[in-house]
């Protein structure tokens, strides 16, 4: 069965007027802040398909950038988003793109700071749910049929299994898991898909992991 | 878990509780939750529905410009004239369409069982509660009850306009209401069942035809239609009438209508209302498109 919760049916709580481009707009902008793990200065957004082309209707534009400032999906600041990003002195623009996309709801996000950049391709699949497919260029390859999670971890032994230690703990069952790297001793991705939903408190935990550097959810 | 209405129903008589006591029980097993964390948690939800039908009320206006103020129109109407369809129908229209455009100007509302159709449910809710003066745990428990045929309608079929057309989507948000009035209002767990099937039977074949792609246009007033026809199949239901086709049957057949549906029907804004000369306009006027 898809669904278990009555909550599924009664909820979500959310800003509207769209799961998919409203709801699942916010969740791809806070993890692509979540995976750059530190506060944005400059934001790009390039929109594909359907995004470039009913954004403005959707608010698609305040909830990807309400996203990367923090927000949840039933955050009443959302509507408000271009003004608390100019508040914080965040620049942000959104370009429509024309190239044909596997996907109809896609967004490319480039953030930056004074120091580094990062891109993002999310995807909004529908009903709420996303999937991050790009990040930095390298493909996550992720089946889009269970939950995933990212996690940047430094490349030292043990990184790995405190974080497999931790699922195995909360009774969470790994389906896949890929581990990459740009070079001996550096900054270390690991892409796990599980069975089940990732809580919260499991997720904090994560974080604070040995060797554990950033986290994000990319698919739930 | 019940995977039908049959099974439910049959569950509400061998265990002779009511239909919102079976889906609070499975909340709590499913979940290993005690009893007040799961009705502590709808209530939330309940909280978020009271707060956004008054600031509907109150007036608000979408993004776009579309939609926005009828909720305003539709109470000062009642206030000044008797209306035609009752006070307890346009009551549950008002608080629909106020959910609505809370939901297009970007409010915060609670998806029941999808934002498009977060009228329905609780329009009807606040309306007949001016009637039948529930406590809060039977407000509660009314969620519950639509909750469980949303549940079975949402493990069987679809209850999203891109999946299924605009008959999964307020169609099931409506008849969800519809059921769960008829406990509110003391009818049996069957009673509730057939409340269910006359409303969905009375949308089979509504199609997703929203102008723009925009969640407005039909979108707000067709959750008036599906307040409505809730409230109307609840008193048919609780005058005696019975559906000929029972539930799941009428469940299937609406799954099987929206597989046969053609995409330009199913919220791609390829069809109906969004192709009329007005829909186009509209559309162009809003995304400067040729």
């Amino acid at each position: 069965m898809k669904f278990k919760s009555v909550f599924d049916v009664i909820g979500p709580v959310m800003v509207g007027p769209s799961s998919s481009h409203t709801a699942g707009a916010v969740k791809i902008g806070r993890a692509a802040l979540d995976l750059f793990g530190k506060p944005v200065e400059t934001v790009q957004f390039h929109l594909y398909g359907s995004f470039a082309k009913t954004y403005k209707g959707h608010g698609t534009d305040l909830a990807l950038l309400a996203g990367v400032l923090g927000y949840a999906p039933d955050d009443d600041r959302i509507k408000s988003a271009f003004n608390h990003a100019k508040n914080k002195g965040i620049s942000f623009s959104f370009v429509e793109e024309n190239t044909a996309i596997d996907h109809p709801n896609t967004v490319r996000i480039v953030l930056n700071d004074n120091q580094s950049e990062m891109e993002v391709v999310g995807v909004s699949v529908g009903g709420g749910k996303i999937e991050i497919q790009e990040l930095n260029g390298f493909q996550l390859n992720l089946s889009g049929n269970h939950p995933a999670i990212l996690i940047m971890h430094n490349d030292r032994f043990g990184a790995i299994a405190s974080v497999t230690e931790i699922l195995a703990k909360h009774e969470i069952n790994i389906g896949r898991m890929e581990v990459n790297r740009k070079d001996v001793g550096e900054e270390a991705l690991m892409t796990i898909e599980v069975d089940q939903t990732i809580e919260e408190h499991v997720e904090q935990e994560l974080r604070s992991a040995k060797h554990i550097l950033r986290l994000a959810k990319v698919m739930d | 878990m019940f995977r039908t209405v049959k099974e439910l129903i049959e569950i509400t008589e061998k265990e002779e509780i009511s239909i919102s006591e079976v889906m609070i029980r499975q909340e709590m097993d499913v979940y290993e939750l005690d009893r007040q964390s799961v009705m502590d948690r709808m209530d939330q939800h309940l909280k978020v529905m009271e707060d956004a039908v008054e600031e509907g009320l109150n007036g608000v206006k979408s993004h776009s410009g579309l939609t926005g103020g009828d909720a305003v129109l539709l109470q000062n109407y009642m206030r000044t004239q008797t209306p035609l369809s009752g006070n307890v129908l346009l009551d549950a229209v008002s608080k629909a369409v106020a959910t609505n455009e809370v939901n297009a100007a970007m409010g915060v509302v609670c998806a029941t069982p999808t934002a498009g159709s977060a009228g329905c449910v609780p329009g009807a809710l606040f309306a007949v509660k001016e009637q039948l003066n529930p406590t809060r745990e039977e407000m509660l428990r009314f969620l519950f009850t639509a909750g469980a045929f949303g549940f079975v309608v949402s493990n069987n079929a679809f209850v999203s306009g891109a999946a299924g057309g605009c008959q999964a989507e307020v169609g099931s948000a409506a008849a969800m209401a519809s059921a769960a009035v008829v406990e509110m209002a003391k009818g049996t767990p069957e009673q509730s069942a057939h409340a269910f099937s006359i409303t969905l039977k009375n949308m089979l074949g509504l199609v997703c035809d929203p102008v723009a792609g925009l969640v407005e246009v039909p979108c707000v007033k067709r959750n008036a239609a599906g307040a409505s026809n809730a409230i109307v199949s609840a008193d048919m239901a609780l005058s005696g009438i019975k559906s000929k086709i029972p539930t799941d049957e009428v469940i299937g057949a609406m799954y099987r209508i929206g597989k046969q549906m053609p995409s330009a029907h199913k919220e791609t804004a390829e069809g109906g209302l969004a192709q009329t000369p007005t829909g186009r306009r509209i559309e162009r006027e809003l995304f400067n498109q040729n």
